[in-house]
């Protein structure tokens, strides 16, 4: 940990010379036997290379047929170049390998070989090779050197998304036993516990109990945080972060005093104690799916009318994009859907389902249901990062765009001084935090540090222009890496916090 | 030589339309199983027809990108489609009032449409990551290009060749009533090249061209809370439990 030092900032931020290898061999810890057979991939590879070449080949030719993103995202790219200047890992790191566009190589290498007329025929000329050990490693080190935040995918002409590439390559390598400690690890426990800290249901209820203790200490009034109850019109589905970890908790008391103050009953569940849904990063449609069941199995046992989405962007992501495909939770299921009419029937679609905590909360706004003052944030010069998974793979509310204008409309409610970061790095076009997509872990350090560099150049400039010192967002994951990460960069660790953090510093409890 | 470059120009239109079409159904038949536009994207069909407009027509991703990459690139493209359009006339008797119209238009985008390769082939080779990123046959394909684009202009103002004779040689091909060709070396490079790229086509990153239209981060309505969007093999799993 002592040798991590921050890249310097850029003078000008251009885009960086490359030093290939910069980054070769500093991917994260690979995971053991017992991590990997726990979730039903193989322990390890194979003693037999010829095996493992041959079942990889297989996974990807089967992974090719059952994902149009993959088929056509393999064959599209014109090596343009457009995303080749737009990953934060590769600003950071610059390492080549790390632009988009040759990451997705270190695979469309191999399909080509593999896949295609020329590449059989004149692999040299096409950029095409074999399938070797070599190669593998090198899609474990560089694969996992993607947070999966769709940058690229902005800019590209044809829409590839490296993601898209990077959860198959991953796939594959658990297919074969080579899968990453950190995230299969977190998938094990969130089965066997509930949530990805695995944090047992009496802990929780201990927790939660001590929380309602804090808040009555600290406002004198009684602001419940319920849990299993049966009947509750809200589930509140949030990442199991929020339960302890600072400064996610105190979104979590925010958002419980939002449900005290507009008097909704709500509930969270020790079962489905976890909003986050790492089955996405690995790629892997069963994992995403069983995961995301556990919410589905929830909903319908406590038998509540919506459900709700705490401060987390992957979660967010999984829940507004894919839940109603992969559990129901939605709405519109053909009338003969019986797996989601199941669930669908007993939603009240009145609401949106999935609902994001931000949305629940601006409704409340609009609705006259809150009130605030705003002066107990003037100590805040706030400014707000959106977070990857959010920005680009979701949306809050009727319009497209809503899930960049919502949070800071709730931050503009609750608060007095709010600054933009630079146009280019915020809304669309945000950076990563540098620890998302299952890279958020001690042995990825140097390259979190590295990846936070273009959020961290543009935050220092609003710091110096207009003393921001409190930076909102609405992802466990960003506010983990920050508090990590920022310190190394001279900042306080402090300044990260969630949009809720605001609303809770500011909302109004007692009688009207 | 007649009967050799009809035998060519069958061949390569049959790869290249049975190759394109083939790659195409495939797409189409491969399914998209989890809802992935880029966002913020439109929530309706009629905003998805746009935002495919927008990107095939001008190009509204690369514009964000990189203003070099875009202007040569969208050059390139757009007399690309002009050029060819011109060339309709030899396909067409009599030509088509609107093909006449663009004929001196057409005539001008063969420059710009060199220019434009010109423009991206530097790029490739003097900029550091895009000249990593290149791959040999990337070089090629562009100096392929060139080679056509050059050979169809100095036709056209330094050394003329026999266009009425071209013309009846490829209204013959059409009705299967082989034609003599002019024997005109530039003519027959020309040719060939086309003849080389036809074939290529379905085999090569020329692909992005019906590629795009099928990217489920663009053509994707962004609607998953409002309706339930499940593909076959996904819907499989549901049955099995």
């Amino acid at each position: 940990m002592a040798d991590i030092v921050a890249p310097a900032y850029r003078v000008i931020p251009i885009v960086p010379v490359l030093k290939p290898g910069a980054m070769e061999g500093k991917g994260p810890f690979v995971a053991n036997e017992k991590i990997n057979e726990a979730i039903g991939f193989p322990g390890k590879l194979a003693e037999n290379w010829q095996e493992t070449h041959d079942a990889v080949i297989a996974k990807m030719g089967e992974l090719l047929g059952k994902y149009r993103s993959l088929k056509v995202y393999m064959d599209a790219c014109v090596h343009c170049g457009a995303c080749s200047d737009k990953c934060h890992y590769f600003i950071g790191t610059q390492d080549p390998k790390n632009m988009p566009v040759a990451r997705q190589d270190l695979m469309r290498s191999v399909y080509r070989r593999y896949f295609t007329l020329p590449g059989k025929l004149f692999p040299a000329l096409v950029g095409a090779r074999d399938l070797t050990r070599e190669v593998l490693d090198e899609w474990y080190n560089y694969f996992n050197q993607c947070s999966e935040c769709r940058r690229c995918s902005v800019f590209c002409p044809y829409g590839i998304d490296t993601a898209e590439v990077t959860m198959a390559a991953r796939e594959i390598l658990d297919s074969v036993g080579y899968g990453q400690k950190y995230s299969n690890e977190i998938i094990g426990k969130v089965h066997k516990i509930g949530n990805n800290l695995g944090l047992p249901a009496p802990a929780l209820i201990d927790t939660l109990e001590g929380l309602e203790e804090d808040v009555k200490d600290a406002t004198g009034i009684d602001v419940r945080f319920p849990i299993d109850v049966q009947g509750a019109e809200v589930l509140l589905i949030t990442p199991s972060a929020d339960f302890f970890a600072e400064p996610h908790i105190d979104s979590l008391i925010g958002y419980a005093k939002v449900f005290h103050a507009t008097g909704t009953s709500w509930t969270l569940s020790s079962m489905s104690s976890e909003a986050g849904n790492f089955g996405m990063f690995i790629g892997n449609y069963d994992q995403l799916r069983k995961i995301a069941m556990r919410i589905r199995q929830a909903a319908l046992e406590l038998g509540v009318k919506r459900i709700v989405v705490g401060e987390c962007g992957h979660a967010w992501r999984v829940a507004y994009s894919f839940w109603n495909t992969l559990t129901g939770v939605g709405d519109g299921a053909d009338a003969n859907d019986r797996f989601a009419q199941m669930l669908q029937k007993q939603l009240d679609h009145r609401y949106k389902q999935p609902a994001h905590i931000c949305e629940f909360t601006w409704d409340m706004i609009q609705d006259e249901r809150l009130t605030f003052d705003k002066s107990k944030n003037d100590k805040h010069i706030i400014t707000f990062h959106d977070s990857c998974n959010v920005a680009r793979g979701s949306r809050m509310g009727d319009l497209p765009g809503g899930q960049f204008d919502i949070p800071r409309n709730i931050i503009k409610a609750v608060a007095n001084n709010f600054v933009e970061m630079r146009a280019n790095t915020t809304r669309e076009q945000t950076f990563c935090c540098g620890g998302g997509g299952g890279l958020l872990t001690d042995d990825l350090i140097d390259l979190r540090v590295k990846g936070a560099l273009p959020r961290m150049e543009v935050l220092q400039q609003v710091v110096d222009e207009h003393g921001v010192n409190f930076m909102a967002t609405i992802c466990a994951i960003c506010k983990a890496q920050f508090t990590k990460v920022m310190p190394i960069y001279g900042f306080d660790r402090r300044m990260v916090g969630g949009v809720h953090q605001l609303v809770s510093n500011a909302i109004q409890l007692g009688p009207k | 030589m007649d009967a050799l470059f009809a035998t060519l120009f069958y061949v390569a239109t049959l790869l290249f339309v049975v190759g394109v079409l083939q790659r195409i159904r495939t797409y189409a038949l491969t399914p998209a199983p989890l809802k992935i536009p880029t966002t913020p994207a439109p929530t309706t069909t009629r905003g998805v027809v746009m935002r495919m407009a927008r990107e095939v027509l001008v190009f509204e991703s690369l514009f964000k990108a990189n203003l070099w990459t875009w202007s040569m690139g969208w050059l390139f493209h757009a007399s690309l489609a002009l050029v060819l359009m011109r060339h309709l006339r030899y396909f067409t008797d009599p030509v088509w009032a609107w093909v006449g119209m663009i004929q001196p238009f057409g005539m001008y985008a063969g420059l710009t449409m060199l220019l434009g390769l010109c423009g991206l082939w530097v790029r490739r080779l003097f900029v550091e990551r895009i000249r990593y990123i290149s791959t040999p046959s990337d070089h090629l394909m562009l100096l392929l290009l060139i080679a056509i684009a050059a050979s169809g202009l100095l036709m056209k103002f330094v050394a003329h060749t026999d266009v009425i004779a071209v013309k009846s040689y490829f209204l013959g091909l059409m009705r299967f009533d082989v034609q003599a060709l002019p024997a005109d070396l530039l003519l027959l490079s020309h040719l060939s090249l086309v003849v080389l790229l036809l074939v290529v086509f379905p085999f090569s990153k020329l692909l992005h061209a019906p590629g795009v239209f099928f990217s489920p981060t663009r053509n994707q309505k962004d609607d998953p809370r409002e309706k339930r969007h499940l593909s076959p093999w996904a819907a499989k799993l549901e049955s099995e439990n």
